[in-house]
């Protein structure tokens, strides 16, 4: 306050008038109407989902929130099961909520087992297309869609399995794929890498764009910090939500015979960096691609197959264009 | 196997020494002379450290970089693999050959990825059944799998359906051993759960594990119940050796800790590997030959003679005596031969008629394009003759008509 500002044409202003205060203005909006968050954990059982998520938020939100119930069956085809929470920190709240895909990749015969899940991803596509394109609309458009979807990988040290590179294949295009290595503390520090330099090669090879993609990187400053995050990338994750005592601090973590690993500890794995990255720095970012470019992507799609759409009445007497 | 009778039997004293009880010693050092087999096969999908616990059991580079393991050949179906490797110990020579499945439960659609291995092992028991059937058995060898390692993931839940039909089809034709793989992913109390549970699992669908059998000792029934205790068995594979408070011990090298693979608090691979190959090598045979051997002859025999007409595969190679068999595998090739003989007379018939065809219509055609060409030069030159024809005549119309005007003029100048 006091500097001279500078005019959009390059003119000076002659005073203080108070444009910087929009990003406040901003804040308290938010903090006031809160936000929605949908993430999706995609991956066969027993990868350690539900802990990670569990672990993520700090609170039992995951479907399984007593522990792992072992005794659950699975289900004989993919389910879909949305849970979800509102959560608060800071004055700030968050509908949280997480989507379950149990069924994934159990099966002796998986052939199709991901097309549930991209049902499932449209068809949240398409409520909020049928919103938008109503005459009355609501204030705010509930917001289902699946913002990130988290996809496990198998800890086998070796390759990426079949399933999974069919998975990505199909499911890059709708949704902002975030995959981690589970289980991490089944590899050593030099298998962890190879084998993640061995996924990150084979994903490149067939094109497999996960998120954050390289195309949507905005300026240099965006690209060479996605970059740095691109080449960690696959995460090597461990989740616990049991307490230990390491060196006179509480910490999250699991005990083994041989020592305890820490979940938040960057030397033990790379749950922290997951963490910062899906929550303190992207997830904004990870909501304005699906709406910017996956939900466009989606809604383009049906607008040209259906030769143009007609808004539709709330009161539904008129037959949908869709 | 040897057995001594039961005890309650009546027992003779004798008057001195026979030397009988020196049988035992002559039995070992026959046995030990002609070396031992062991026929070892391990099921379970990739990256899941089998060649890795292999190489760590019997201490030998089975699996290397430059003959890597399974996992590191990318398969598209599944095969069955054999690698024999001989072990020296002690005087004792040892013929080891591990049966690797590589492609196991690795596609998307995995529907009757069990069934090559079946294939497998009935082909084994097919071949000593019919080694034990010939007329000459001086060498048998012995290629039967004695047991099946089975390995299951480390998910904490419980069996995959995977693991359940796999195990259900095969607990009746080979030992079946599941193991928990890498199982320095658990804590012990997951461990023990998820061991509960896989045990309950095998319980609720019928499945038939490799039994330990009970001995007559009480100490040894002691340690087999500890052994029953803990199945599956949860193992860590590695042959790198680090150095953990001043012993240098195999394991894995973690930020928080060294997972040792000897240390019986660690997994239980000191458990495997005892009984594998120090205490029930031999039992897994037995239970082979007794068992699962004799229920494979039963079966096979059983569908040949049942009917008087042979429902298996093979012709009479059961009830016809190696001499006739031979006699008709000969006439059999023979007869094959000359059916060959006859297909390949009979396709180079039918090229050399294709090319004479194919020559007599080159031939028509060339005929055909000459007497085509003939009719044209005819037809110009009768063409050309008409012309001539018109033009001579016009050539004489107007020799005719200059004479008549000669003739005229010459009349005219006569008149003047």
């Amino acid at each position: 306050i006091g500097n001279p500002v500078v005019g959009c044409g390059g003119s000076t202003l002659l005073g203080y008038i108070g444009i910087d205060t929009i990003i406040e203005q901003m804040r308290k909006k938010t903090m006031k109407t809160g936000f929605e968050f949908n993430i999706m954990v995609v991956g066969h059982s027993g990868l350690g989902k539900s802990t990670l998520v569990n672990t993520l938020f700090k609170s039992q939100v995951s479907r399984k929130s007593a522990g792992w119930a072992r005794d659950e069956k699975i289900p004989k085809t993919v389910e879909i099961k949305s849970v979800s929470h509102v959560i608060e920190e800071g004055g700030v709240k968050m509908k949280l909520t997480v989507v379950d895909t149990p069924g994934f990749g159990d099966q002796i015969n998986n052939d199709n087992c991901w097309e549930p899940i991209s049902k499932y991803i449209n068809e949240q596509f398409e409520k909020f297309l049928k919103e938008e394109v109503n005459i009355t609309r609501k204030k705010r458009i509930p917001d289902t869609r699946v913002h990130c979807c988290i996809y496990f990988i198998s800890p086998t040290g070796h390759t990426l399995r079949q399933l999974d590179m069919e998975f990505m294949k199909r499911l890059s295009h709708s949704v902002n794929i975030i995959p981690v290595i589970a289980k991490a503390d089944t590899m050593t520090i030099e298998e962890r890498q190879e084998f993640k330099q061995r996924v990150r090669k084979e994903l490149e090879m067939s094109g497999i764009e996960f998120y954050p993609q390289k195309e949507f990187d905005d300026d240099m400053e965006d690209k060479s910090d996605n970059d740095k995050i691109r080449e960690t990338m696959p995460f090597a994750v461990v989740g616990s939500d049991k307490e230990y005592q390491v060196n006179n601090k509480r910490v999250l973590g699991r005990k083994t015979a041989w020592g305890i690993v820490e979940v938040e500890n960057p030397n033990h794995c790379e749950f922290a960096q997951l963490r910062d990255f899906l929550i303190r720095s992207h997830l904004q970012d990870l909501k304005e691609v699906t709406h910017n470019i996956h939900y466009e992507t989606y809604r383009a799609k049906r607008l040209n197959d259906n030769g143009g759409l007609h808004p539709i009445s709330t009161n539904g007497t008129h037959d949908s264009n869709l | 196997s040897f057995r001594f009778p039961p005890l309650h039997e009546t027992q003779r004293n004798l008057e001195g020494y026979v030397g009988f009880a020196n049988l035992p010693n002559q039995v070992y050092r026959k046995s030990v002379k002609r070396g031992f087999e062991f026929t070892l096969m391990v099921v379970g999908e990739s990256g899941l450290g089998k060649s890795t616990l292999i190489n760590s059991l019997f201490l030998t580079d089975l699996y290397s970089k430059d003959y890597p393991g399974p996992s590191q050949r990318i398969k598209k179906t599944v095969q069955v693999e054999q690698s024999k490797v001989l072990i020296k110990e002690g005087g004792v020579q040892l013929t080891l050959t591990i049966v690797d499945t590589p492609g196991f439960g690795d596609a998307v659609d995995n529907s009757n990825c069990w069934q090559p291995v079946i294939n497998y092992i009935d082909s084994k028991c097919e071949d000593f059944l019919n080694a034990e059937s010939r007329v000459n058995r001086r060498s048998m060898p012995d290629n039967r799998v004695h047991c099946c390692l089975y390995f299951i993931a480390p998910s904490g839940h419980g069996l995959k359906p995977l693991d359940i039909e796999f195990m259900k089809r095969l607990h009746d034709k080979v030992n079946v051993i599941p193991l928990i793989a890498k199982a320095d992913t658990l804590t012990p109390e997951e461990c023990q759960l998820f061991k509960k549970q896989i045990m309950k699992e095998i319980q609720e669908h019928k499945i038939k594990i490799y039994e330990f059998p009970d001995t007559e000792d009480d100490e040894d029934n002691k340690l087999i119940r500890k052994i029953k205790e803990k199945m599956p068995l949860a193992v860590v594979g590695s042959n790198v050796v680090i150095e953990v408070n001043g012993k240098k011990v195999r394991g894995r090298q973690y930020p928080w800790g060294v997972a040792e693979v000897e240390n019986g608090e660690h997994c239980d691979f000191t458990v495997l590997r005892n009984m594998l190959i120090r205490t029930h090598m031999q039992d897994l045979k037995d239970v082979t030959n007794n068992v699962h051997y004799e229920n494979y002859r039963s079966k096979k025999l059983a569908a040949v003679t049942c009917n008087g007409v042979d429902t298996t595969k093979t012709k009479g190679q059961l009830t016809k005596s190696p001499l006739a068999q031979m006699e008709e595998e000969r006439r059999e090739h023979v007869m094959k031969m000359k059916k060959m003989e006859a297909e390949m007379e009979q396709v180079f018939e039918m090229k050399v008629k294709e090319k004479k065809q194919k020559l007599k219509d080159s031939e028509a055609e060339l005929e055909r394009r000459h007497e085509q060409m003939k009719r044209n030069l005819e037809a110009q030159y009768k063409d050309l003759e008409e012309k001539r024809r018109v033009f001579e005549d016009e050539k004489n119309n107007w020799e005719a008509q200059q004479r008549i005007l000669e003739q005229q003029k010459l009349d005219k100048e006569k008149f003047f």
